[in-house]
């Protein structure tokens, strides 16, 4: 059941009743998603310029999309409940700083890489936690987050940059692990551990639960608060992963780190499919999400697309992207 | 009104109806839930427009093609839920949609000189530019009262208008319906409480199953009259139940259960193999029981016992611990989780168990699915079908269920047969009393009388919150519909005086 989750759906609507035509093209939609419009965009660039398809820049765009591909992980497991963490970038400035900051101490700067993990997740729970137990929007607590969370991190800076040219966990930005950078590696472990938790564990089912229907999950029995003070706490934990990842390849981190990375981090999950009302979307749905903007990015500026352009296109995909989240919703309903 | 007739995806709501109001009168319309009083009042307010039938106002003909053209006409219509902006002021709202101006610009002055006129003439206490949010039900009531009066309303319907109301404040009520009736105003009533109808109508009309069946006059009404007009639908398509004459241990006991607002403290019990119908009126307070008992909404007071054990229960993750089960009454809005696939639906509950460290043994939970699918005779092409693409009745079996793999001490049913067709109608009564036999104990909310009739081994009734009846078992009472329908609109005490 796990592994052909929807495959056999296809095969036996096809030939049992003519009413659902709709139902294939819809579930095409939902399984293949955006691997089509990645290709597309794939094939497009390699067209416009020879230096795209080369191994040295796959492994360049991988490494470009390992950050929001971490912190789009997270997001996908709030967004699946319904709601969203805006609060991510600011999370990723605070805890690469504080990161930054403990390695510099020299008889703690072993705890550098879990100061910083730890940093993200207590913001997530905290994030949960109201939103959990005190019933408030999402939007407006990590909103609240996203511009408090900002402050702190430039006041632990000490508004400027926390600098460490010894910084001991430096590997985790500039090393490789066989042909492929230790980012790349975490985020792809990210994304697996986040496929499991999703589709072969109870909390996952319950997640999904949550998203689906609030009231009906309530009812049988799940504990909603918990399911919420967990994605929090997993955006936010990755948030703080996300932080690790930057500042190791900086050696640095300064209270601007992460700027408007919580923008791309949610284009990239509802490009995945995920829908903004909860519910309904997956994993590698994300990962697609997050490869198709970092090949935007990635393109765009080997055809010396000016910056501003960029963002013009940036943001029509994100248009784009929820153009498709209602086209499919209407499919299905 | 005649003729009418109204159909909803091809089920007749309104077969032929015929309802005469004249001035001056408080016209009441009874019937059980679902006998469509309200549609044929939404259909004279233009809510809703008739697929046959016509309307005459004062003898001319008048086509109610939307809300616009009724209310020129002279018809309101007050909903049984305000419909009213807390946030605006009683003027505001009043004056909603059809705004006095001078020119381009609101002529607020004018507005609050005629509110203030329609106020007084309705003895209301509050001024024209309070808050709504500041008054009570009652006085918002007024407000949607005063919005009809200030159109110069001939016909104002009032669909259960005291629902919501204190005895007091229902006493003002009357009040105002007397003025408006001395002052020739036609009034037709929606109740189901027998003494309002008493207090209140100089005329009731009864309504069945979307059909009229007759009209009393102020000396011929008596509750029994009444009664006997609002049931007596045939039983059909019923699955035949043993009533159980001899139920087995308690299993469920529940004393002094309250929410504070809508359940009054209340004790019942359940014994092992037993069905019992839990009766009454919409809003009688039965879905919010069965919800205090699961725990699903935080309780007052009481104490819910299980096999001679009390249960903590604050959540209803506590009440399926102990073995309680739940199929609410609204299966789409409370029940399912509709973008998931049906096997996933049905396992829901039974996960935690059978998963080593929360990781789910996909292969023995779909074997779970699989065999109930088999067991409850649900119709679909195989597990992965999204519970949206199921028919009604296969949606309630699907939650059936999800809640019989875990196999419940304790199931609460809340009108399981709703919007089911008549097929699936009986299976989910064969599944229901092959539950009983198995010795699970069964509370059932009902608002099809055949249905608590045909199923049920005794029968509980409600109405404003409290047990005010109960039938069959040790009582000597028998389960009939007229017995049922006695004691949920208070006839029986009615009766009593």
């Amino acid at each position: 059941m796990s592994q052909t989750e929807s495959r056999p759906l296809q095969e036996k609507t096809s030939d049992r009743a003519p009413s659902r035509q709709r139902k294939p093209a819809n579930n095409w939609l939902q399984i293949a998603g955006i691997l089509p419009i990645l290709v597309l965009i794939c094939v497009l660039f390699s067209l416009l310029t020879p230096n795209f398809p080369t191994p040295g820049n796959a492994v360049n765009i991988l490494r470009q999309a390992s950050i929001n591909i971490v912190l789009a992980t997270g997001m996908t497991f709030v967004i699946l409940t319904g709601g969203i963490d805006l609060s991510v970038g600011s999370i990723l400035g605070v805890s690469a700083v504080v990161g930054v900051l403990v390695s510099l101490i020299p008889a703690l700067s072993w705890a550098a890489v879990p100061a910083a993990l730890l940093t993200g997740l207590l913001i997530g729970l905290v994030n949960g936690a109201l939103i959990a137990f005190l019933d408030l929007p999402p939007f407006i607590v990590t909103l609240g987050g996203l511009t408090a969370l900002r402050g702190v991190a430039y006041l632990v800076a000490n508004g400027t940059t926390v600098l460490n040219r010894d910084l001991n966990f430096a590997w985790i930005g500039n090393n490789y692990l066989g042909p492929f950078p230790w980012l790349v590696v975490i985020a792809l472990l990210t994304v697996l551990a986040s496929w499991f938790v999703l589709r072969q564990t109870v909390l996952g089912v319950q997640i999904y639960a949550v998203g689906g229907n609030q009231r009906a999950a309530r009812l049988t029995g799940i504990k909603v608060d918990r399911v919420l003070l967990f994605v929090y706490g997993v955006s936010g934990l990755l948030a703080g992963l996300a932080g690790v990842m930057s500042s190791s390849r900086l050696y640095s981190a300064t209270g601007l780190l992460g700027n408007g990375y919580e923008l791309d981090a949610i284009a990239a999950v509802i490009l995945g499919g995920t829908s903004f009302t909860g519910g309904i979307g997956t994993i590698p749905g994300t990962l697609l999400g997050a490869l198709i903007i970092a090949v935007l990015n990635n393109g765009l500026t080997l055809l010396n697309m000016s910056y501003f352009w960029q963002l013009v296109v940036k943001g029509l995909v994100i248009i784009v992207a929820v153009t498709i989240d209602r086209l499919r919703r209407r499919g299905g309903r | 009104m005649r003729g009418i007739t109204k159909r909803f995806h091809g089920v007749s709501a309104l077969q032929n109806v015929n309802l005469t109001v004249y001035p001056g009168e408080v016209h009441a319309l009874m019937g059980e839930n679902g006998a469509g009083k309200s549609t044929l009042m939404k259909i004279l307010a233009g809510a809703y427009i008739a697929d046959d039938g016509e309307i005459y106002i004062n003898g001319h003909l008048l086509k109610i093609t939307d809300p616009g053209t009724a209310r020129q006409a002279g018809i309101n219509l007050i909903y049984q839920e305000l419909n009213v902006a807390p946030n605006l002021t009683v003027v505001e709202n009043m004056f909603m949609g059809s705004e006095l101006r001078r020119g381009q610009l609101l002529d607020r002055d004018g507005m609050e000189r005629k509110a203030q006129q329609v106020l007084d003439d309705l003895g209301a206490s509050f001024a024209p530019r309070d808050l709504v949010s500041t008054l009570s039900i009652a006085e918002q009531q007024v407000v949607e009262i005063a919005r009809a009066l200030k159109d110069n309303s001939r016909i104002l319907v009032m669909d259960e208008p005291t629902a919501a109301l204190s005895d007091r404040e229902t006493e003002r009520l009357f009040e105002v319906i007397h003025k408006l009736r001395n002052d020739g105003i036609a009034i037709i009533y929606i109740s189901h409480r027998m003494e309002e109808v008493y207090a209140l109508a100089n005329r009731v009309s009864v309504l069945r199953d979307g059909q009229y069946i007759g009209s009393l006059n102020r000396d011929e009404i008596s509750a029994e009259r009444l009664v006997q007009m609002m049931v007596g639908r045939p039983m059909q398509d019923f699955y035949e139940h043993q009533r159980q004459t001899n139920p087995g241990a308690v299993v469920l006991e529940v004393s002094n259960i309250s929410d504070g607002r809508k359940v009054q403290p209340t004790n019942l019990t359940l014994h092992a193999g037993e069905i019992v119908g839990l009766a009454g009126l919409v809003g009688a307070g039965r879905t919010e029981l069965s919800r205090l008992i699961f725990g699903a909404d935080p309780k007052v007071s009481g104490e819910v016992v299980l096999n001679g054990k009390t249960l903590e229960i604050h959540s209803p993750g506590d009440a399926i611990a102990a073995g309680i089960g739940y199929v609410p009454e609204d299966r789409k809005d409370q029940g399912l989780f509709l973008e998931m696939t049906s096997g996933k639906n049905i396992i829901l509950n039974m996960l935690k168990q059978d998963s080593r460290a929360g990781v789910i043994n996909w292969s023995s939970v779909s074997k779970i699915a699989r065999d109930a699918v088999e067991d409850f005779s649900i119709r679909l092409a195989n597990l992965e079908i999204r519970a949206m693409d199921l028919s009604g009745g296969n949606q309630q079996k699907l939650l059936l269920a999800r809640w019989l793999a875990i196999k419940p001490r304790v199931l609460l049913l809340d009108e399981p047969t709703r919007g089911v067709d008549i097929g699936a109608k009986s299976e989910i009564y064969r599944i229901v009393s092959d539950l009983a036999q198995q010795g699970v104990a069964i509370l059932m909310v009902s608002s099809e009388l055949p249905e608590v009739v045909g199923l049920s081994d005794r029968v509980l009734v409600m109405r404003e919150g409290q047990l005010v009846g109960e039938l069959g078992g040790s009582t000597g009472t028998d389960i009939t519909q007229e017995n049922i329908m006695a004691y949920a609109t208070g006839a029986s005490e009615v009766a009593a005086l």
